[in-house]
């Protein structure tokens, strides 16, 4: 069992009161009703799916119930680290080359 | 006298504490203190299982948690009788019954044993080739014979009565290993102060120290200073000594799991006592003191009953005081069998004959052998085992070729070296490294904050795995936190020392094809069916496992792994780490379902919810369904009724007189702030800015991909304040979907969203009389229809209680929903229902409730849709704001395929014979006498017999559906096709006058 940083309650907590929701960074358009059929396939369907880092959203379910973001690495498992939800991509990630 | 095996003065148990047991039925003595497989061998038993496909006769390889073979069956009663349990590991009390697995009719005639003359059909990859066709019959045919031919243990046919118990706990040191190692890592992190946990899967701790005579630490024989040192720790207050507990997993970020095996070993265990204990621990350093496991020799009948490794027979004299034979052989690759044929002989036991594969080896044990006056023999192999239910005879020749001399003998004890165990190692994700002048896998690159010391790591010898693992243990501490230490380290006086051996086949394992050398006991996998895979053209270590099955299963390769890579290297013609090692998987030995589970079970399994007039409804002899986690009243029978005759009445009465029915599991979740509209309007698809407070509307939900997500009736109680309702299975994930877009896309809006679903208990009264029903209990609510119309809210009181009165309909009656704090739900739902009894009510259920708001058409999101039906799709275009920009599914609703013609869409179906009641789920076709397979163009999604219609009705999903209005077609059942008329969605009351009725 993973444990993971909640960034609002600045605490790590056991994954179990966390959930996925997906992969971050991903912005509904203020504008969606106008958006081509290409760019809501892109918005809607299109998942990076990488092997290695990973940015995706996590909730704090069974605890601050906040939604919030986080890097975490598809190989290892390992949570790179994790930030606010509305806060940009992170430049530089600890430990991470390049 | 507990069994003629037994050598006085030798091991370490009490003679005067017997221990009756039984095997097969067979009553035997034991000491206090046994295995099962040390009481056995006492008694002179060696064979005690059949082997998993071939039925081979066995014996005991071990005498530790690796045994591939002796795999029993313990029974304490009817509904305990654990299967596969290691006659090893399974310490002996007074009375244990235990039986021998996988024979029939007995032990020492097993007619499965054919298997074994019919061996070449069973080679390696035998079930993926044999049984391959027909397709069907796998499931009907192979598998289950295969299965009931090929299983071992039989698994008890009634409930646990056990109870399990589950602990988390925290450390900064975790010792997993109670060895020398291990408790020197131990003490060191110790005595600095940090919290250790130290753990091992003995019943004393002590490892290799059991049967290793030569080592003395601080002036102690070395088990004796075990057992001192462990006293010690325990008698720590920040120390825990967990003995009986195997570590069998290691997960992400120093998560260990282990179990505790409590009671097991107790002849009666109490029932406040857990059978075990799931400990998952979660520590800052973990320091792996697993040891290492001797490898057998690979050679022909190496699995007679009688044959086993070395250290095993060691332990079984040193620590049990017997003897597995009384003229012993000797098959060996390294130093370390000497010391067990040294030790057999001191205690009066003949050895037949030493024979060492190697050509001239050269040390203190060999020489002291020699001294003692035991035969050795260098540059020999045995190349087969005589005897079939337990070993005779070892055949002997130059391993170079030559001539043959049979040696009678009653054991053979081989060892071909030392496996250091890195299982923990490798699930930790760490890499192992391959040491080319040793012939090992020792620990490489580690992925987590843990370190290997002693035999695991690949360290030889006592003083340098104490130097080893009292420095680990004292850096760990230190990286976890610990700030002096103060002990000091152990002495390794003497000790044992050795190394080396080898891997693979040995001369005696082929080339013949009816030669069995077992390289994996457990799978019944020879050296044979390796090289087999090889030449099949598997080509990865990981593709030879699979195919031939070696090291799978609960073996996990502890035995057999190493024998079979360097098999598989050698036939390939590469260099071992080229070939490289299969995975090593979690369990590391199993783990019952019983400790995984735990408390887990029956009425705890999931939590049951139940409404607040749960009490009422029970002591109405309602019957109950599950809707998720909660209890609802289904219906509600009279004496003699079933339930198609009390949803008739009810549903009958609800149109007649009225029906009182609680709504309390709906979803409820509160929407408020200044931003309250604008939220709605953004998340549901209907317009909501212009709704005035004490009005409600029915609000449609979607996902961001068009789809009907969820529905119900929203009232607007101010400004600022919505009253959301929502499905009774869908109130969370429309809270989780709520909370994302508030938190993530719209966090601009000032909203707060609160679950209000148990704080409100709901009860629904429908039907003509219900407002003389509810009126009488209001206060400070204009009840007329001018003033509280159709689709509106009031606040005030009933009962003296406050209220939330919706004027609403799910029946298409006059209806309300009285909404109160979930506390007085059944005072009122009580006095409501005195009042109805005054008009003739009745209480209806969750059926009741179903026909009826099918009668009017209304859907079930989840039950009429699936996830793929849009808002149009469900005909309901009505609900959607037209001129609104932007809501939740706004642009996926757009979406090419969702704005098609043709797509599915909701419509009723009237069966041409109106007593005819379709199935839900049916398929609908255009054409019945098109060919099979025909062409579905819909299906059945709620169909009742409506009592109030005096027919069936059905919704259904049909391809084009609104365009086939009047249209005839058909269901397709096994009994015949079924004529359905496409029609309207409303049943009763098309023009919906009843709602004010
Ligand atoms: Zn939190």
């Amino acid at each position: 069992m993973l444990l993971i940083r909640c960034p609002y309650c600045e605490e790590e907590r056991p994954e179990l009161e966390f959930r996925n929701a997906g992969e971050a960074h991903i912005a509904r358009s203020a504008n969606i009703a106008g958006e081509s059929d290409d760019d809501f396939e892109k918005f809607f369907f299109i998942r990076s799916n990488p092997k290695g880092i990973i940015y995706e959203r996590w909730r704090h379910m069974h605890g601050c119930a906040r939604f919030f973001n986080a890097v975490r690495d598809t190989v290892t498992d390992k949570f790179v680290m994790t930030y606010k939800a509305g806060e940009p991509k992170p430049a530089k990630l600890p430990g991470v080359a390049k | 006298m507990s069994g003629a095996f037994r050598i006085p003065r030798a091991g370490r148990l009490s003679q005067a504490k017997t221990a009756r047991f039984s095997f097969d039925g067979q009553s035997y003595a034991g000491i206090e203190g046994d295995t099962l497989a040390s009481a056995l061998l006492a008694n002179g038993v060696h064979l005690v299982g059949r082997s998993f496909k071939y039925h081979r006769p066995r014996g005991f390889l071990s005498a530790g948690a690796e045994e591939p073979n002796a795999l029993v069956q313990i029974v304490r009663d009817e509904a305990r009788k654990t299967p596969n349990v290691r006659a090893t590991v399974q310490e002996l009390y007074d009375g244990l019954a235990a039986n021998s697995q996988n024979r029939w009719p007995s032990l020492s005639f097993d007619v499965g044993a054919v298997n074994d003359i019919a061996s070449p059909m069973f080679s390696a990859g035998f079930y993926y080739k044999t049984f391959m066709w027909p397709k069907a019959a796998w499931k009907s045919l192979y598998e289950p014979k295969i299965r009931e031919a090929a299983g071992l243990g039989v698994s008890p046919d009634k409930p646990d009565p056990d109870h399990y118990s589950s602990r988390y706990a925290h450390c900064d040191v975790l010792v997993l290993g109670g060895g020398a190692a291990g408790i020197a890592a131990a003490l060191a992190a110790a005595e600095t102060g940090v919290r250790v946990i130290l753990a091992d899967e003995q019943a004393e701790f002590g490892g290799s120290l059991r049967f290793e005579t030569g080592a003395k630490i601080d002036g102690q024989n070395g088990f004796v200073w075990a057992q001192a040192a462990i006293a010690k720790l325990a008698a720590m207050g920040n120390v825990r000594v967990l003995s009986r507990t195997t570590a069998f997993g290691y997960y992400a970020q120093n998560f260990v799991g282990l179990v505790e095996r409590v009671s097991d070993h107790l002849k009666a265990p109490g029932h406040d006592l857990p059978r075990e204990r799931l400990w998952q621990v979660r520590a800052k350093r973990v320091v792996l003191a697993s040891g290492a496991i001797e490898r057998h020799m690979v050679f022909a009948n190496n699995d007679r009953p009688g044959i086993m490794l070395a250290g095993a027979a060691r332990t079984f004299l040193n620590h049990y005081g017997v003897a597995v034979g009384r003229n012993v052989g000797v098959y060996t690759a390294n130093d370390s069998a000497y010391a067990a044929a040294i030790d057999l002989k001191k205690a009066g036991v003949n050895i037949a004959a030493i024979v060492d594969l190697r050509d001239n080896p050269t040390g203190p044990v060999i020489d002291e052998a020699r001294a003692l006056g035991i035969e050795v023999n260098f540059g020999r192999a045995v190349i087969r085992a005589g005897g079939k239910l337990r070993v005779s005879s070892m055949t002997v020749q130059p391993k170079n070729g030559g001539g043959e001399r049979t040696i009678p003998v009653d054991a053979i004890l081989m060892s071909a070296g030392w496996t250091p165990s890195v299982h923990l190692f490798s699930q930790s994700r760490g890499k192992v490294a391959f040491n080319d002048e040793t012939k090992r896998f020792v620990p490489g690159t580690y992925a987590q904050d843990c370190v290997s010391v002693g035999a695991c790591n690949g360290t030889d010898g006592l003083s340098a795995t104490m130097d080893e693992a009292y420095a680990a243990g004292d850096q760990a501490a230190k990286d976890a936190g610990a700030k002096t230490a103060k002990g000091t380290k152990p002495k390794v006086d003497a000790s044992e020392s050795w190394s080396r051996g080898m891997l693979g086949a040995a001369p005696g394992a082929g080339p013949d094809t009816t030669v069995k050398a077992f390289v994996d006991f457990q799978n019944d996998v020879t050296a044979k069916d390796i090289r087999q895979a090889v030449h099949e053209g598997m080509r990865s270590i990981e593709h030879v496992k699979r195919f031939t099955t070696n090291g799978m299963a609960t073996d996990q390769g502890k035995t057999s792994n190493m024998h079979g890579l360097a098999i598989a290297a050698e036939t390939l013609g590469k260099p071992i780490p080229e070939v490289g090692l299969t995975t090593f998987r979690a369990p590391y030995t199993p783990v019952t379902f019983g400790a995984i589970v735990s408390h887990a079970r029956g009425p705890l399994f999931d939590p049951t919810r139940k409404t607040a007039t749960h009490p009422w409804a029970e002591a109405q002899g309602a019957v109950f369904e599950d809707v998720g986690q909660w209890k609802r009243a289904w219906y509600f029978p009279k004496a003699g009724e079933d339930m198609h005759a009390a949803v008739d009445r009810e549903c009958v009465a609800v149109r007649t007189t009225a029906g009182l029915f609680d709504a309390s599991t709906l979803g409820k979740i509160e929407v408020v702030g200044p931003d309250a509209a604008k939220f709605m309007e953004l998340l549901y698809t209907n317009p909501w800015e212009k709704l005035e407070p004490g009005r409600c509307r029915y609000g449609i939900m979607l996902r961001e991909d068009g789809f009907i997500y969820d529905d119900g009736v929203v009232g607007r109680l101010a400004p600022d304040r919505f009253h959301v309702t929502t499905t009774t299975g869908g109130a969370p994930r429309v809270m989780n979907h709520m909370e994302d877009y508030l938190q993530t896309e719209f966090p601009h809006l000032n909203v707060w969203l609160t679950s209000i679903t148990e704080q409100w208990a709901v009860i629904a009264v429908q039907g003509p009389k219900s407002r003389d029903i509810i009126a009488p209990l209001v206060e400070g609510i204009d009840m007329s229809d001018e003033a509280l119309p159709h689709m509106s809210v009031r606040e005030g009181k009933i009962c003296g209680v406050p209220t939330r009165l919706f004027r609403m309909s799910f029946t298409g009656e006059r209806g309300f929903e009285v909404n109160v704090p979930a506390d007085y739900g059944q005072a009122v739902w009580e006095a409501l229902w005195a009042e109805g009894q005054k008009h003739g009510a009745t209480a209806y259920g969750t059926e009741s409730m179903h026909v009826l708001r099918a009668e009017k058409g209304y859907i079930i999101v989840g039950q009429d849709t699936d996830g793929t039906v849009t808002p149009n799709d469900a005909g309901l275009d009505w609900a959607v704001g037209k001129k609104k920009t932007d809501f939740v599914g706004i642009r996926g609703m757009a979406r090419p395929d969702l704005v098609a013609k043709g797509r599915k869409q909701l419509v009723g179906l009237k069966t041409k014979d109106p007593k005819v009641v379709l199935e839900e789920g049916a398929q609908i076709v255009a054409d019945p006498k098109q060919a099979i397979p025909m062409k579905m163009i819909g299906h059945v999604t709620s169909s009742y017999w409506s009592q109030n219609c005096g027919r069936s009705i059905a919704l259904a999903l049909v391809a084009g559906g609104r365009d086939r209005m009047g249209d005839t077609l058909y269901v397709p059942m096994p009994n015949g096709v079924i004529e359905v008329e496409v029609t309207s969605m409303v049943f009763f009351d098309e023009t919906g006058g009843r709602l004010n009725g």
